[in-house]
This record gives C-alpha cells, structure tokens and sequence, in this order.
C-alpha cells in the first residue's frame, strides 16, 4: 500500500533536534504544514530514550558566546567553524530557559539562578525530557507525527531536495513525503565497528545503536557534500555498561588513575580526545586497568550519584548495588568505547552554513548529523533547530510546492523477492570486523596504516554487493537491511576521509600510524562529495583566524 | 538485557509502541521480544509497562548476578526496584521535582 503526503516542512528524525525544530517553526507560523517522522516514538526515540543527566552547553555567569567557540576550537584542536560555533553558542542560554519553561526541572540556587557544573553544564533532572518535547509537540495542530515510519531516500530533482520516502517498520505501507523543505535530523552514526561486547550485549554501546547514520546515507547518495567524518568520537566510560563518566569526573570531580595508583592525566594534556587517548596509553604501557578515583566520595554524593545514573543510564546503578561495588568504596574502571559519527560531539557531518543550510537545495541539517559544529550537546541541537527555523520561516513563501514524484517500490519489494541468503547478522558481523581490524577500531587502540584501509575499502565495497541480495520476509527485516546499508554507506566515506587526512590530529580518536605526528598542512576541513559511488575529497580552508 | 515474564504481561502493546529499536512484537496477545541482543538498556519498556512484566538485566558479560530491575512511573516519581537473587528487595525512588546533584 502507498500513501501519499504533501507539506510545507518535512522534519525526519523527531529526536532532540526535530521535535524543537518542530516547536519553534510552529510558534512562528502556526498554519505551517509541518510533517515529523520518526522509525520509532518520539516519546523515548533516539539518543535520549532513557534521559539526559545534564545540559552540557551552556555560558555560564562571567563567560561569552566567544568565550566558547574558543573552548570547542581548542578542544576540536582547531578543526571546527568558527561560525557555526558562534552562532549556536549565542542561542544556548536562551534555549535552556526555553526547555525549562516547557517542563524541564533544573537545579536552581536560594536566588533562582541555575547551578552550573563548571562554567559550561547546567544541572537537571532529565530522565521525561523526550516525553515532555513530545507533549509540546503534540500541542501544535499543524503538526502531524508518523511514528514508527523509517525514511530512507530523499526524493530530489538534480540537487534539490522534494520530501522523502519510506516505509512503516510495521506493515506494508510505504510513505511519501513531498515537501517544499525538508529538515534532517537523524542523529549520528553508531554500530559501524565492533562494539565493546560483540556477543550477547553488542547494544549495550553508549550512542543510540538506533541511530544508524540514516541521514548521513541519504546525503551522501544524493551528493550533499560531508565534513570531517575522519574525526571519530571515541567516549571514555564506565567498563560494562557503557555509561557516561562526566558526572564522575565533573560533578564529584573524579579524576583519572591507574592500577599503579598513579593520576596520569596530566601527563597527555585535557582535551576530550587527549582524555581518552591517556587511557590509551596507559594500558599499553601496561597500567591497566585506568578507574576514576571515587573512593573516598561520602555517603550523601554515593546516594545521589545512584540516583543521578537512574535518570541517565539506570544499567550502571544496578551494577553498583548488584555487584556491591559502590563507588565509595570501589573505583570505577573506565574505557574507551568502539568509533561513532556524531557532528554532535565533534565536527563530522553535513557540510552546512551559518543558517542550517546544506549543499543540497531546500534541505537543512541539524543535531548530530549536521558537521563543522563540535561541542554541541542537547542544547545545542535545540540552537541549531531554532538557527534552521528561523530561516525556513524567512524563504518559505517563496518556494513552490513540488509536484508529486513517485518513486519505485521495487526498490523495497525485491528484497521480498530475494532468495535465503547470508542474513543481516552475518554481514554486519563482518564489516564491524573489517572496520575494527583495518581502519582503527577499538581492538586496535585506534590505529591503522594506509594499507590497512585498501583492505578496509575492498571489504566493505565487497559487503556492499552483498547486501543487495538480504532477503526480508516483514518490515522489521526490511528495516534491518536499510540500516546495514546506511552503515556501509557510511563507513565507506569514513575510509576516504581517514586516508585523506595524512596525519595524526586527535590521538585518542585515530592514529594514522603512516603519519603519527600532527602536521599543519593539514590545518583545514576534509570534506568529500560522493557521485556514481565515487567519494571525491575536497579541502576546505578554515576560516577561524 | 531486558526480560518478559509472559505470564504478567496483558497484551496492552505499550511496550512494543515506545521501544527506541522497535524490538518488540505481539503474538496471541503476548509480547515477544524478536533479539534480545538488540536491547540497549534504556529502560523505556521498563517504566511504561503497567504490569511490571519487563525487568532489565545486567547480562553476564557486563558483570551481572541475575539481580532484576523494574520501575514503576507516576506522575510525581519513579520508583525503581532492584530484587537480588538472595531475596533481598531495594527501591529507589527518584523525585521528578528535584534536579540531579551532578
Ligand atoms: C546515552 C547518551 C547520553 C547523552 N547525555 C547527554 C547529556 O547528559 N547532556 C547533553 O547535553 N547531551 C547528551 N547527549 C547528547 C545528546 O543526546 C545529543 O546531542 C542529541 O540528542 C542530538 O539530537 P539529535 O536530534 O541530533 O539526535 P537524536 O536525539 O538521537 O534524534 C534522532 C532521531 O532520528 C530518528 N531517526 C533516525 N533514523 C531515522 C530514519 N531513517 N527515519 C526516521 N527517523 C529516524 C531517531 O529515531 C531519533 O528519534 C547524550 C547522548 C547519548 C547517546
Ligand atoms: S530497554 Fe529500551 S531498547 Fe531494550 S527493549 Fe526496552 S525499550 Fe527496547
Ligand atoms: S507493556 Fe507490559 S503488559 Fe503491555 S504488552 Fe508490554 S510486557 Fe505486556
């Protein structure tokens, strides 16, 4: 079955950034026709499914805007847009009051000041976030939520963007979406290398392992032009459930330690990547494990550290109580977790300008999959939703609606069609192996040589072929299949923007062991446009002296 | 991982609307889980279930005991119940009114 839809906005991804994409747009204009699409719903979907533990962007009394995009170009070591820093970190303060006034409770002192974590975080409680973006969302007549519908193609004219299609991850419906400008906001890019437990717990990752680069798939096939994805987030965590570690580390300043009881951090300096390369480093010089020293914490901060873990990532409290183990008297082993793609965390993603824009005619990236923005968090999601908002507003009147452009289902059905073959598992399995052995995943502590990626490139091509034969038999395989196809589709230009970068910039996130040291001709983006399956590299100036 | 106590479960679907990786599905009014080694942990089918049919598990490669997790959401708090295979029951209550400490 086929159903059609025409809009004037088509928002695809209702996580953190759609869904306020989504408020904002309709307090400007509330007659917009607005369409969100989620593949699942957007009470808990995407990133923030069990909570968020703290606003990490945020300018605190006595810092600047400026004071920021200095942080974040330090942290990034130099490769982040100047631009798009700034203007997401002028927003920040002014989107926090916004979620709290829709129902976020914040932690505030006797004068009704937030308390900050650092001159950057804002505490929380943030365990409802996603439900109570969904109930604000759902407050605007204008706007009409598909959920559990997966979008997998842009439909498009040349370079111009017209809606996009899909399909129910339920039933045989398949969707399309005409629209006079499309939002996309999938998030990143997780499971493309072997996660930290390949066998029965392979989704206790840290990123949304629902989250599969959808968006990032679409652009690249329909010739968007894609930054920076060779800046891997590599996150430092809890061993064994993947938790996160900044309220450890910053909210009982917790600080690192190894099995000699020696802090080491000092020693590999305190950007995010240096964090993780330390831990690196440690273990291969044999100082393993790395903790973050928690004894000694008292009994009030174990109490509320159990409590905040509840709101975020509850796997890590019950690991404290069931194993009796609790962080004041037991360190907590850390780790570096397998690589993702998130433009949230660092500079990989869409290519995009100071409005949202990408290089793709009426489409706007945001959140996670949009780059060149690092340091961006939920809060700067929220920013560059309202940056994307604004302009849509300001250009909507004068692009026409599309007419409508059917597209073939036999894209979809002849995987119906398909005879049994190698399942979704089997191919997966190989190319998270190929991509940890030869283009620097965790069993290799990041690293890999020129050769290594040859290899890597040959595979997945290889795995690509392959996975036009899946067989689906329900929706639910015909969703596995895209996904697996996105992630392939990513990791292919992931291996072109790692060969490109012929040097080693952030250690802990990739060590090009080619070219180990940091080299200033590389003081600029890597971008790449992909056309006929080939990934052409551009280099981009950086605009930020 | 999460666990379904099929004889608690009532068939009410709620679970299989909000999981994140759409990993559920209903069979003869009961809830099925299609790969249990999907399951991300996030709880979301925990908190919703009116039954108190789903409990998240630490598995045995992250160091679990067999210690069950379940929740219990009203509009106020959430309740968190941890039952340890000696029997021993600890709840958790977490005012949604106060903000984290950290
Ligand atoms: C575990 C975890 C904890 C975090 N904690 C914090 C924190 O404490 N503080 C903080 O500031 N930030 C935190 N972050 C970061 C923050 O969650 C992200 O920066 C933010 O969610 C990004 O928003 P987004 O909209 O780009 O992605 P998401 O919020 O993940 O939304 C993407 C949406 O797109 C949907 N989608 C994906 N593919 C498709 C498709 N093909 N079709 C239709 N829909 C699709 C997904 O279902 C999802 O709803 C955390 C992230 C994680 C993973
Ligand atoms: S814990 Fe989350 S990912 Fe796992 S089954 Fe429940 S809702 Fe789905
Ligand atoms: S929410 Fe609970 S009762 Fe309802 S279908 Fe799921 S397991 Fe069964």
């Amino acid at each position: 079955m086929m159903e059609n839809y025409s809009t004037d906005v088509l928002i695809i991804g209702g996580g953190a950034a759609g869904l306020f994409a989504a408020i904002r747009l309709s307090e400007m204009k509330p007659d917009l026709k607005i369409i969100v699409v989620d593949k699942a719903d957007i009470r808990r979907s995407g990133c923030l499914a069990a909570g968020v533990n703290a606003l990490n962007a945020y300018i605190g009394a006595g810092h600047t805007p400026e004071d920021y995009v200095a942080y974040a170009l330090k942290d990034a070591h130099g490769i982040a847009d100047k631009n798009l820093l700034l203007t997401m970190a002028k927003k920040l303060n002014s989107v926090t009051a916004k979620i709290e006034q829709l129902g976020l409770v914040i932690f505030k002192d006797e004068n009704n000041n937030y308390v900050t974590r650092g001159w950057r975080n804002v505490k929380i409680n943030g365990e409802n976030i996603k439900p109570i973006l969904a109930a604000a969302v759902k407050n605007f007549p204008n706007v009409k939520i598909f959920n559990h519908v997966n979008v997998a193609e842009f439909l498009r004219d040349g370079d111009k963007i017209l809606g996009a299609y899909g399909f129910s991850t339920r039933k045989k419906i398949f969707y399309n979406f005409a629209a006079k400008t499309t939002l996309i906001a999938t998030g990143g890019a997780s499971g493309i290398y072997l996660p930290n437990h390949a066998g029965g717990s392979r989704h206790q990752i840290w990123y949304s392992p629902f989250n599969t680069g959808a968006g990032y798939a679409m652009g690249i096939r329909a010739g968007a032009e894609m930054t920076t994805f060779e800046m891997r987030f590599i996150a430092l965590r809890c061993k064994d459930t993947i938790a996160p570690t900044g309220t450890l580390a910053q909210g009982v300043k917790a600080e690192q330690i190894n099995s000699f009881g020696e802090f080491y951090q000092k020693n590999y300096g305190n950007t995010t990547s240096e964090r993780v390369y330390a831990v690196t480093a440690e273990n291969l010089a044999g100082r393993a494990p790395c903790y973050l020293k928690t004894v000694g914490i008292t009994f009030a901060q174990e109490k509320d550290l159990l409590n905040a873990y509840l709101n975020m990532a509850p796997a890590q409290t019950l690991r404290w109580i069931e194993t009796e183990q609790l962080p004041k008297n037991f360190n907590v082993e850390i780790c570096g977790t397998e690589p993702y793609i998130i433009g949230g965390h660092t500079a990989a993603g869409y290519w995009v300008n100071v409005n949202r824009q990408t290089t793709l005619k009426n489409l706007f990236a945001i959140g996670d999959v949009a780059g060149g923005c690092p340091q961006k968090y939920v809060t700067g999601a929220f920013a560059e939703a309202e940056i994307a908002a604004e302009k849509i507003i300001a250009q909507i009147d004068e692009i026409e609606t599309p007419a409508r452009k059917d597209f073939d289902v036999a894209e979809f059905e002849k995987f119906f069609a398909n005879e049994e073959f190698f399942s979704v598992d089997d191919l997966e399995n190989a190319m998270q192996s190929t991509m940890d052995e030869y283009a620097g995943g965790l069993t290799q502590n990041y690293r890999f040589n020129e050769q290594q990626l040859n290899l890597a490139a040959k595979n997945i091509q290889r795995l690509e072929n392959l996975s036009e034969k899946l067989r689906a038999a329900d929706m639910y395989d015909l969703l596995k299949i895209f996904e697996l196809r996105e992630r392939l589709t990513v990791a292919k230009v992931l291996i072109e923007h790692l060969r490109a970068r012929r040097e080693t910039r952030w250690a802990g996130f990739a060590q090009n062991l080619d070219y180990p040291n940091r080299d200033e001709k590389f003081n600029c983006f890597v971008n790449s446009v992909t056309s006929d399956g080939a990934t052409k590299i551009i280099f981009r100036e950086l605009e930020n002296d | 991982m999460i666990k379904i106590d099929e004889n608690k479960c009532v068939g009410c679907g709620r679970c299989v609307d909000i999981c994140p990786g759409n990993l559920f599905f209903l069979e003869k009014s009961c809830v099925k889980m299609r790969d249990v080694r999907d399951c991300w942990g996030c709880c979301a089918c925990v908190k919703i279930c009116p039954a108190k049919a789903i409990c998240y598990q630490l598995a045995a490669d992250l160091g679990g005991t067999g210690a069950k997790l379940f929740a219990e959401d009203s509009p106020q708090k959430l309740t968190w119940q941890i039952l340890k295979t000696n029997g021993e029951k600890i709840i958790l209550e977490v005012d949604k009114a106060r903000a984290n400490k950290f």
